[in-house]
């Protein structure tokens, strides 16, 4: 079942997966996880919910750890050894569902809090960097409200550029664009559109499909904790081998 | 045009006029909040008749109060069957009320002078828009304020500072490679510190020195302060320290955190205070003997930083679980995460359970009148109540109590209103 599609963009390899397991208590969550992510490359996970793809995300940067296998993030094994475990998020950035800003800092000190104190980059350095970055994602005038006085797709953008101040090597998505309005959410994810354009190596949990065909080199289907078919968008959509894809495809592109 | 009937052209414009008499300023006020139903209207004329009788009845107590007498008698006799109160004990017995009434008359001005100095020292920490250099003088307050109280060679509290200074720069200089290594480091540093310090202080006990003032020569309202700023004071930090190793993942540390809560929050201060006084001698070695006050602030330290850890643990379980999540993804460490994102917020929901805490302990400090030391309240109990001279005169002494407690309290409860609000930052 998971016959591996080559798709190499770089040889580099970004993220390797192998034979990873995790469980919740008894829960089966992970089975035999399998996946490469090579440099450079957009990878969107869909499924059904409870299918396991936001823990798998999570697990890439030990915001859940797992039990068996090995994951290989940028070069870092990930162990429990927690040195490994900094280095590795300081390197991967990270959108959440419901953005996490920190609702306490302003949008810039919320951009350069990492950076001054993980980086150790002199304040003002890291300030100039933020505004590179909320110019990027074109809400520099916000920089000194509070999250709570922007709106959802406003916050999603500049937890985007809070990630990018680390100038991370490797972005993961976990439904960036779940909690947010229509409007909202094209936004968001034209900016996501934009960071693909500049390169950067994306896993993404999804379940916007237009941004799946648009972006994605490679989309991955999962059901029950395991990888149940991955293909290029375009075989993905229009030809999906696995009767449990076509159902899912079947239900989310249906109306 | 021939319809112009429906047609109409001002020609002048109406001129803003002011509403009715009945529906403005303070008769629009009256008529909406007091008498706006007949039972409204009976309820408030029945409200202004008990305040009415109150202070008719509570006035003439005031203002017929004598201030200069040197006995209750003498107070009778300058009344002559008038009812009215017997101020001059609060003006003949006032040092006693303040200092107690063993503390040397000669020295009250170093009380004084500390007091003024706890404002300045406070004055940073409590207003976040005054300069940090401020600050500095904070850290050096503790040191110097012992100084003043309690006398001696100014030495005692200057090798105090430097070994706590030395431990502090070592625990820094070394916890950047292993956080276990620099608190071991700095303690033993600290420790050396104060060790060759103590021979240097004992040989010259003159040097620069106050008149010594031991410790139950302490009393009055000064007791009640020194023991409450210190307890609260030394109590939110170890509160913290609770409530984050109640949350530690390490079974061990999580343990004796739980353990030290629950027993501490389980037992009446009343005992713990018995305890200090009578019990904990046994523990020591028998030619030691620990300062009862040190003793009863051990204890209330321990009992305020119990609740306080419970008031800040309900403050970390209200943060969603996504601000760790992010603080993390980041890359923070944890002593990072917790300073930079997860106190600063949970601290600030904590704010009011904190406050009632540290202002009830306040309150407490008055309990150690049982264990037979004279603060404020025991002074009246004590040396002032069981006089002849003043035998009887309850009202004015514990009012008087109760009036500087409630001044000291209630500004400590609205300064907690400011600051909550200061901090509030999402526009909900």
């Amino acid at each position: 079942m998971n016959e591996r599609v080559k798709l190499t963009v770089s040889d580099e390899v970004a993220i390797g997966i192998q034979g990873m397991n995790k469980w919740f208590g008894s829960f089966h969550v992970l089975r035999d996880i399998d996946l490469t992510v090579n440099r450079g490359e957009r990878i969107v996970v869909c499924g059904p919910s409870g299918s396991g793809k936001s823990t798998l995300i999570r697990c890439v940067n030990a915001l859940e750890e797992h039990q068996s296998g090995q994951i290989i993030v940028d070069g870092t094994e990930l162990t429990s050894d927690i040195k490994n475990i900094d280095k590795i998020r300081s390197e991967v950035g990270m959108l959440f569902q419901h953005f996490n800003l920190f609702p306490h800092l302003t949008i810039l000190e919320n951009c350069t809090l990492a950076q001054i104190w993980v980086r150790k980059i002199p304040q003002a350095e890291a300030e100039e960097t933020a505004m590179h970055f909320l110019t990027k994602v074109k809400i520099p005038e916000q920089a000194n409200k509070y999250p709570g006085q922007l709106s959802g797709g406003q916050q999603q953008r500049v937890a985007i550029a809070r990630s990018l101040c680390m100038r991370p090597r490797i972005m993961l998505f976990d439904e960036p664009t779940s909690a947010l309005d229509p409007e909202m959410i094209k936004e968001v994810l034209d900016t996501m559109i934009e960071l693909a354009e500049d390169g950067m190596t994306m896993m993404v949990v999804t379940h916007e499909m237009g941004f799946a065909r648009q972006v994605a080199n490679r989309v991955i289907f999962m059901d029950e904790g395991q990888i149940v078919e991955q293909n290029e968008p375009k075989e993905f959509f229009n030809n999906p081998k696995s009767d449990r894809t076509k159902l899912f495809l079947s239900q989310i592109l249906g109306h | 045009m021939a319809e112009n009937n429906a047609s109409f052209v001002r020609h002048e414009l109406i001129k803003e006029q002011v509403p009715p008499v009945s529906e403005r300023g303070l008769v629009k006020w009256v008529r909406e909040n007091l008498f706006s139903s007949p039972f409204n209207a009976i309820m408030t004329v029945l409200s202004l008749w008990v305040i009415y009788s109150i202070i008719a009845g509570s006035a003439p107590w005031f203002i017929n109060g004598v201030w200069n007498a040197s006995s209750v008698r003498e107070c009778y006799d300058i009344l002559d069957g008038v009812r009215g109160a017997c101020f001059a004990v609060l003006k003949e017995r006032f040092p006693q009320l303040i200092y107690g009434f063993k503390y040397p008359p000669t020295e009250y001005w170093r009380p004084n002078i500390t007091t003024l100095l706890l404002l300045v020292a406070l004055a940073p920490v409590l207003f976040r828009k005054l300069p940090r250099q401020l600050l500095a003088f904070s850290i050096i307050y503790p040191f110097l304020a012992y100084w003043l109280i309690w006398g001696g060679t100014i030495l005692v509290p200057v090798v105090a500072f430097l070994g706590f200074a030395a431990g502090v720069y070592c625990f820094r200089r070394f916890s950047t490679n292993a956080f276990a290594l620099g608190m071991i480091v700095g303690v033993i540093v600290a420790s050396i510190f104060w060790l060759f310090g103590g021979y240097l202080s004992d040989a010259n006990e003159t040097f620069l020195s106050l008149q010594a003032v031991p410790s139950r020569d302490m009393g009055g309202l000064m007791l009640n302060l020194l023991l409450g700023t210190i307890a609260c004071s030394v109590s939110i930090p170890l509160g913290i320290f609770l409530a984050l190793g109640r949350q530690s993942s390490m079974p061990i540390i999580k343990w004796i955190c739980v353990v030290f809560i629950e027993f501490i929050r389980g037992v009446p201060l009343i005992t713990l205070l018995f305890v200090a006084n009578v019990i904990l001698a046994f523990f020591f070695p028998p030619d030691t003997s620990i300062d009862l006050i040190l003793r009863v602030i051990i204890m209330m330290t321990f009992f305020n930083s119990a609740y306080i850890a419970e008031v800040v643990r309900g403050g970390l379980a209200a943060l969603p679980s996504g601000q760790y999540e992010a603080a993390n993804s980041l890359g923070l460490d944890y002593a990072q995460s917790m300073r930079l994102i997860i106190l600063p917020q949970a601290l600030k929901i904590s704010i009011p359970g904190i406050v009632n805490v540290s202002v009830g302990m306040l309150k407490d400090t008055t309990l150690v009148s049982i264990i037979s030391m004279f603060d404020l309240v025991g002074m009246i109990r004590g040396p002032i109540l069981s006089t002849s001279e003043w035998n009887g005169v309850y009202w004015e002494l514990f009012g008087c109590a109760a009036a500087i407690f409630f001044v000291i309290c209630f500004s400590v409860s609205k300064y907690s209103q400011w600051l909550e609000r200061q901090l509030e930052t999402s526009n909900r």
